[in-house]
């Protein structure tokens, strides 16, 4: 089974009953725990340190800071964040990052669950084979790939209406394709793991219904898998959002540019303002952060998701 | 009507299903083909010839391993950026994962407020490695660092080929922790709690049960955690490529082959034997991953 229907069953007997509790909890056990929870939480605020600093300074006057040092506390401003959308076209390239992650999720998804439905429902002879060569595909180091699919994409002439460069190199379609080739080996493996739990005998109720294997698709196997698209739309949103190396690579014109790698050009821009790049940074991550504290629990299930199954 | 509820057992497909089913497979096979296979394959191939990516690609002629020689003798850059992938994987492997590890087995203990202290040292996961460069920034720059403002020293940690790469692994450290060990924690609700009773009904101390009992059980997760660090320290590329592009004391494997495709270097042969180099490596890890992960799916 995966991760994401078992963590909470496990998890909830063990905090409710004392009794059937790993460590029944007696007085040394709790001095011990302290100390742990000491530890814990010192390491903790390390860890959130550069982002809490971040969005500190992310509200602090240039002037302010460089008069008074880092180390002052005060010369609280909302300007940087206006001068930031404004100076680097923030409105403009999270549009970019929009149309490059919505079609690249939706399309990862919907093949990936083709790709898992046909691997799980059907036995072929290259049944595993088949599934190795999708998740292989998604720990092959990308730039290893970057020169014949470079060239290729500048060979491939499209339509204007399609890209407005002419080839798929420099636009959105080529990216999107990119990303949905990589992303969907993960997925793939993770939707098959899953599509293999559910009962055999509702396929064969569905069959002798009649049901085509559209039907047992589109109306029986996707609204049960709810749960794990649900984690791997979190998570991939998250790292398709996040794609640096591609974007950076194969589009070339700074209008296409999606809001990660744009961040290149702002610190150019703006080498000697820290306090306006802690505004960019924060700008940037609030779309991630968003979905990181109202799914939560979608985006750690879908990291461990692939993982764990022993 | 009779006919059709006959049922003929669950693998029986009309016509009609079998094309459905044919293209359900056929589409998203042909992409991965197409931009990840045929890519890897055309790496190697390139590798061994003269390409200069200007003329047509049949002018290209076949040159055997020169590329090789050449990248092992006459590019400078070679050897440092070999070290520095073999340092980042030495920080990522014998550094981040057992920091990763530690904190998961102590956050596996369930103390009070552990879910807070979890949320706090898993939350640079979700940002980019190219974001996690630019925050690391605001710490390290020489004349607006927090590093210098405390100590009034005057390094310019991001620019200085003596300390950038170890700023830099710091900075990758932050991110990887958190996610070895959200792996781990998986890794550990997993472990059938009887196996605890009983090494502790054997009179086994904690650590005692941690490694001898606990971290055996975990072996596809240790793989798992390997595989993933390996891969990442090898594909490497979004915070050193924000800090420099890759120059100056933080040249890796993948920020050379980018330099020389980028900007129409057009020195194909030998960018491809430098990622022939890095598809060498990772597949060998890759297979040791699907072994583990495969194992179960028969």
């Amino acid at each position: 089974m995966t991760a994401a229907s078992e963590a909470p069953q496990t998890a909830a007997p063990r905090s409710r009953n004392p009794l059937s509790s790993r460590r029944p909890q007696g007085v040394g056990q709790q001095k011990g725990n302290r100390g742990i929870q000491i530890f814990l939480a010192v390491v903790a605020l390390i860890w959130i340190f550069p982002v809490g600093y971040a969005l500190l300074n992310s509200f602090r006057n240039y002037a302010y800071t460089a008069k008074h040092g880092y180390l002052s506390f005060g010369g609280f401003t909302l300007d940087n964040y206006r001068n930031a959308w404004q100076q680097a076209d923030f409105s403009h390239t999270m549009l970019n990052s929009a149309y490059i992650t919505i079609p690249a999720v939706l399309l990862t998804l919907f093949l990936s669950c083709c790709v898992a439905f046909v691997v799980s429902r059907f036995s072929f002879k290259f049944n595993l084979a088949l599934l190795g060569m999708f998740t292989a595909a998604n720990l092959l180091p990308p730039q290893a790939l970057l020169i014949p699919v470079y060239r290729m994409f500048r060979a491939i002439q499209v339509p204007f209406w399609f890209s407005d460069s002419g080839t798929l190199l420099n636009s959105y379609w080529g990216l999107i394709l990119v990303n949905v080739a990589f992303q969907t080996g993960f997925c793939a493996f993770v939707l098959s793991n899953y599509m293999k739990t559910l009962p055999r005998e509702l396929y064969e109720s569905a069959v002798v219904d009649g049901a085509g294997v559209l039907r047992q698709f589109f109306q029986l196997t996707l609204p049960l898998c709810r749960p794990p698209l649900a984690a791997l739309a979190t998570l991939e949103v998250t790292w398709i959002y996040n794609e640096f190396f591609w974007a950076t690579v194969l589009l070339q014109s700074g209008d296409k540019f999606p809001v990660t790698s744009s961040i290149n050009n702002l610190r150019g821009q703006f080498f000697t303002d820290n306090n306006l790049v802690a505004a960019g940074s924060v700008v940037i991550a609030l779309p991630t952060l968003i979905i990181f504290f109202v799914l939560q629990k979608q985006f750690v299930a879908g990291l461990t998701l692939g993982a764990t199954k022993g | 009507m009779a006919r059709r509820a006959k049922y003929k057992g669950i693998d029986h497909l009309t016509p009609v299903d079998r094309v459905v089913v044919g293209l359900m497979i056929a589409v998203p096979t042909i992409l991965v083909l197409w931009l990840v296979w045929v890519p890897a394959i055309g790496s190697v191939l390139l590798s061994f010839t003269n390409w200069d990516g200007i003329g047509p690609i049949s002018a290209a002629k076949n040159v055997g391993l020169r590329n090789y020689h050449d990248v092992l003798t006459i590019y400078p850059p070679f050897v440092p950026a070999l070290q520095h992938n073999l340092i980042w994987l030495a920080v990522m492997f014998l550094f981040a994962t057992p920091v990763g590890m530690f904190l998961a087995v102590l956050l596996d203990r369930e103390v009070r407020g552990s879910r807070v202290y979890q949320t706090a040292i898993y939350l640079p996961v979700v940002l980019s490695l190219a974001l996690v460069g630019f925050i690391w920034q605001l710490i390290y720059s020489r004349d607006q660092g927090l590093i210098n403002a405390v100590t009034g020293g005057s390094i310019d940690w991001y620019g200085d080929q003596r300390y950038n790469l170890w700023a830099a692994l710091i900075a990758s450290s932050w991110r990887h922790v958190g996610y070895i060990m959200l792996l781990y924690l998986a890794g550990l609700k997993g472990v059938d709690p009887t196996l605890r009773e009983a090494a502790k009904v054997d009179g086994a101390s904690e650590r005692q049960t941690f490694f001898r009992v606990v971290f055996p059980v975990m072996f596809p997760i240790n793989i798992i955690v390997l595989v993933v660090t390996v891969i990442e320290s090898l594909r490497a590329f979004d915070l050193v490529w924000v800090i420099n592009k890759g120059r100056n004391g933080l040249e890796l494997i993948s920020t050379l082959v980018t330099s020389n495709i980028v900007g129409e270097a057009s020195r194909i042969g030998f960018g491809s034997a430098l990622a022939t180099f890095m598809l060498v490596i990772s597949s060998i890890f890759i297979v040791l991953y699907l072994r583990i992960v495969m194992r179960e799916q028969r």
